[in-house]
C-alpha cells in the first residue's frame, strides 16, 4: 500500500535519511522500531511532504508522491499524527473533529460517531478547548483527527510518549481496533506495547532500516531485539 | 465631564481606527508569519481612492466600497507578486514589503500629487450632537460604530465559519493544518486580501477625521498597529482590539494632560505589556 524506496532526507546540511526502504501492508499495523535520533519522525515528515525528498521514492497505492505538498499528500488519505500532537490549542474538541471531516457525508460521519465510541473523552468534552485537555486526551483528539481526516492510512509518531501505562494500554487497544478499517504505520519506543498489536516491524538506525519482517520473528528472536530495543 | 467624555472618544475612535491595520496584519502574521511593513500602503490608498471617488461622486457609500474594492485588488496583485516568494524568509519580506510600500506611495503621488488634499465629509456625518449638555462629534461615534460592527463581524467569520475555524487552526498550527489536507496558502492569500480590504476601509475613515489626507499618512498607523499587534499577542485578533483600544486612548489622555509624553506612552505600554506578559496580552506562541 505504501512503499519508501532508498528515500534520502537532508535537514539543511544534515543527510538524517540515507536510503530509507520499507512496505506498509495494507490491513496491517507497521511498527517501526529505533533509538532516539534514528530518523522515525524524519521518515514520517518525509512521507508527509514537510521535508524536500533528496532522493528516492515514496508511493502510496502505486502512485508517487514525491514532490506533492502536504495538502495534496493528505487529500490522497493518508492521516498523520504527529510526535507533539499538532492540537490546536483555541479550538474546541469539536470544532477540530469537524474542521477534520473535509467534507460532510455520511462516511464522514461514521467515522466521526465511531471516533466518539472509540473514545468516549472526547464526547465528553465536545466543548473544551483542546489547549486544556490532558496529554492523553490530546493524544486521543490527534489520533480521532487523523483517523476521520483519512481514507486508508494513518501514520502515527509515539504515541504512548509521556503517558502513563495504563493510558498507553489504552490508546494501543484503540488501534488495534482501528485496524479492522484502516492500515496503519506506528512509530513506537515501547516494545512490549508494539510487540502486542504489530503484525510487521522495521528498526531503523543511522538513518536506514537495518531489519525488518514479521513481528512473531522478532519476538523471536532475543537477539535482535536485544542488540536494538534493549529487551530481552 | 465634558472633556473627559471627549477624550474618550477622541481615543476610542482612534483605537478602532489602528485596530482596522492591526486586524489585517495579526492575522497574516498569526498565519504565515509574515511581516508586512506595506499595509499602511493600502490604508493610504483607501483614504486616497475614497476622496477621490467622494468628490466625483458625491456618494458616501459608493466611495467606500469603490476604495475597499481597491485595496483589495492591490492587496491580492501585493500578495501575488511580491509576498508569494517571501514565504518563510523574514528579511526578505522585511526588504520588500518595505519596498513594496514606497512604491504604493510613490504610485499615490504620481497620480495624485504630493500636495495634501483636503477631505470631505457627507453632511449627515457633519456636525455634533448634544447629549446631556455635553458636545460630540458625530463623524467620531459613527468611526467607532463602524470599527465595533467590523470587529463584530471579524469575529463572527472567526469563530462561526469553517473558513474561520481553519483560519484559527493556521494561526495555531499551520504544519498540522496542511495534515488535514488543507491549502493553507490560499486560505492565507484570501485572508491578506480581507486584511487589505479592511485597512483601506480605515484609510476612508480616516480621510475625513483628520480632513486633509497625505501620501505619507500611512506611516503613522502602521507603526501603530504594529505595537498593537505586539501588545495584543501576535495572531490574536481579540488581543489587537484591545491593545487599540488601550493604545488610542492612552494617546489621547496622554496628548490632553502631559502631552510631553504623548509620543513616548505607546513605546511605555509595549515594554510594560512585554515585561509583564512576553507574549502579549492574548499570544500563545512566541
Ligand atoms: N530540524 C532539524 N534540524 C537539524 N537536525 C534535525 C532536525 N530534526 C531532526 N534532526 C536530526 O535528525 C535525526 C533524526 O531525528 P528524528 O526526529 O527523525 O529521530 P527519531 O527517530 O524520531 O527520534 P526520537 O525517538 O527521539 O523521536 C536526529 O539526529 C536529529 O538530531
Ligand atoms: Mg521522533
Amino acid at each position: 500500500m505504501l512503499k519508501v524506496d532508498n528515500l534520502e532526507t537532508y535537514i539543511e546540511q544534515f543527510h538524517i535519511l540515507q536510503g530509507v526502504t520499507f512496505e506498509v501492508r495494507k490491513g496491517m499495523i507497521t511498527v517501526l522500531f529505533g533509538r532516539n535520533g534514528a530518523g522515525k519522525t524524519t521518515t514520517l515528515r518525509t512521507i508527509m511532504g514537510y521535508y524536500p525528498i533528496a532522493n528516492g521514492t515514496v508511493r502510496y497505492n502505486d502512485e508517487v508522491l514525491n514532490n506533492l505538498p502536504t495538502h495534496l499528500i493528505a487529500r490522497k488519505g493518508i492521516g498523520y499524527v504527529p510526535e507533539d500532537q499538532g492540537i490546536f490549542p483555541s479550538l474546541t474538541v469539536g470544532e477540530t473533529l469537524v474542521l477534520a471531516q473535509r467534507e460532510k457525508n455520511k462516511e464522514t460521519e461514521e467515522k466521526l460517531t465511531w471516533m466518539l465510541e472509540l473514545f468516549p473523552d472526547l464526547k465528553k468534552f465536545w466543548q473544551k478547548r483542546s489547549g486544556l485537555l490532558s496529554g492523553g486526551q490530546k493524544q486521543m483528539l490527534a489520533i480521532a483527527r487523523a483517523f476521520i481526516n483519512s481514507d486508508g492510512l494513518l501514520l502515527i509518531d509515539e504515541p504512548s510518549k509521556g503517558l502513563s501505562p495504563l493510558m498507553v494500554e489504552k490508546l494501543m487497544e484503540a488501534i488495534l481496533q482501528m485496524k479492522e478499517k484502516t492500515t496503519i504505520l506506528l512509530v513506537e519506543q515501547n516494545y512490549f506495547m508494539a510487540s502486542e498489536i504489530g503484525d510487521y516491524f522495521y528498526i531503523m538506525d543511522d538513518g536506514k532500516i537495518v531489519h525488518g519482517g514479521l513481528m512473531d520473528e522478532l519476538k523471536e528472536d532475543a537477539e535482535l531485539s536485544m542488540k536494538y530495543l534493549g529487551v530481552s | 465631564m465634558n472633556a473627559i467624555l471627549n477624550l474618550l472618544i477622541n481615543g476610542l475612535s482612534t483605537g478602532l481606527l489602528i485596530f482596522l491595520l492591526a486586524s489585517g496584519l495579526t492575522l497574516i502574521f498569526g498565519l504565515m508569519s509574515v511581516l508586512n511593513f506595506a499595509h499602511g500602503g493600502f490604508f493610504v490608498w483607501g483614504a486616497f481612492v475614497w476622496v477621490w471617488l467622494f468628490s466625483a461622486t458625491g456618494n458616501f457609500f459608493i466611495s467606500v466600497v469603490g476604495a475597499i474594492g481597491i485595496g483589495m485588488l492591490i492587496g491580492f496583485i501585493f500578495e501575488k507578486t511580491l509576498i508569494r516568494p517571501v514565504y518563510g524568509n523574514h528579511i526578505r519580506q522585511l526588504l520588500v514589503t518595505l519596498g513594496g510600500m514606497l512604491v504604493l506611495v510613490e504610485l499615490i503621488r504620481m497620480i495624485w500629487g504630493s500636495n495634501p488634499i483636503r477631505a470631505g465629509l457627507p453632511v449627515w456625518l457633519d456636525g455634533s450632537i448634544q447629549l446631556g449638555g455635553v458636545v460630540l462629534i458625530k463623524y467620531r461615534l459613527f468611526v467607532i460604530l463602524v470599527g465595533l460592527i467590523i470587529y463584530g463581524l471579524i469575529m463572527l467569520l472567526l469563530k462561526k465559519t469553517k473558513i474561520g475555524m481553519i483560519i484559527r487552526a493556521g494561526v495555531d498550527n499551520r504544519e498540522m493544518v496542511q495534515a488535514l489536507g488543507i491549502n493553507i496558502k490560499a486560505v492565507f492569500s484570501m485572508v491578506f486580501i480581507l486584511g487589505a480590504g479592511i485597512a483601506a476601509l480605515g484609510g476612508t475613515l480616516l480621510a475625513p477625521y483628520s480632513g486633509i489626507i497625505f501620501a505619507d499618512m500611512g506611516l503613522q498607523y502602521a507603526i501603530l498597529a504594529f505595537i498593537v499587534v505586539i501588545i495584543g499577542g501576535l495572531g490574536s485578533v481579540r488581543g489587537a482590539a484591545l491593545a487599540s483600544i488601550i493604545v488610542g486612548l492612552a494617546g489621547a489622555f496622554t496628548a490632553f494632560y502631559y502631552p510631553d509624553l504623548s509620543l513616548a506612552v505607546n513605546m511605555l505600554l509595549l515594554i510594560f505589556v512585554l515585561l509583564l506578559r512576553p507574549k502579549g496580552l492574548f499570544g500563545e506562541k512566541g
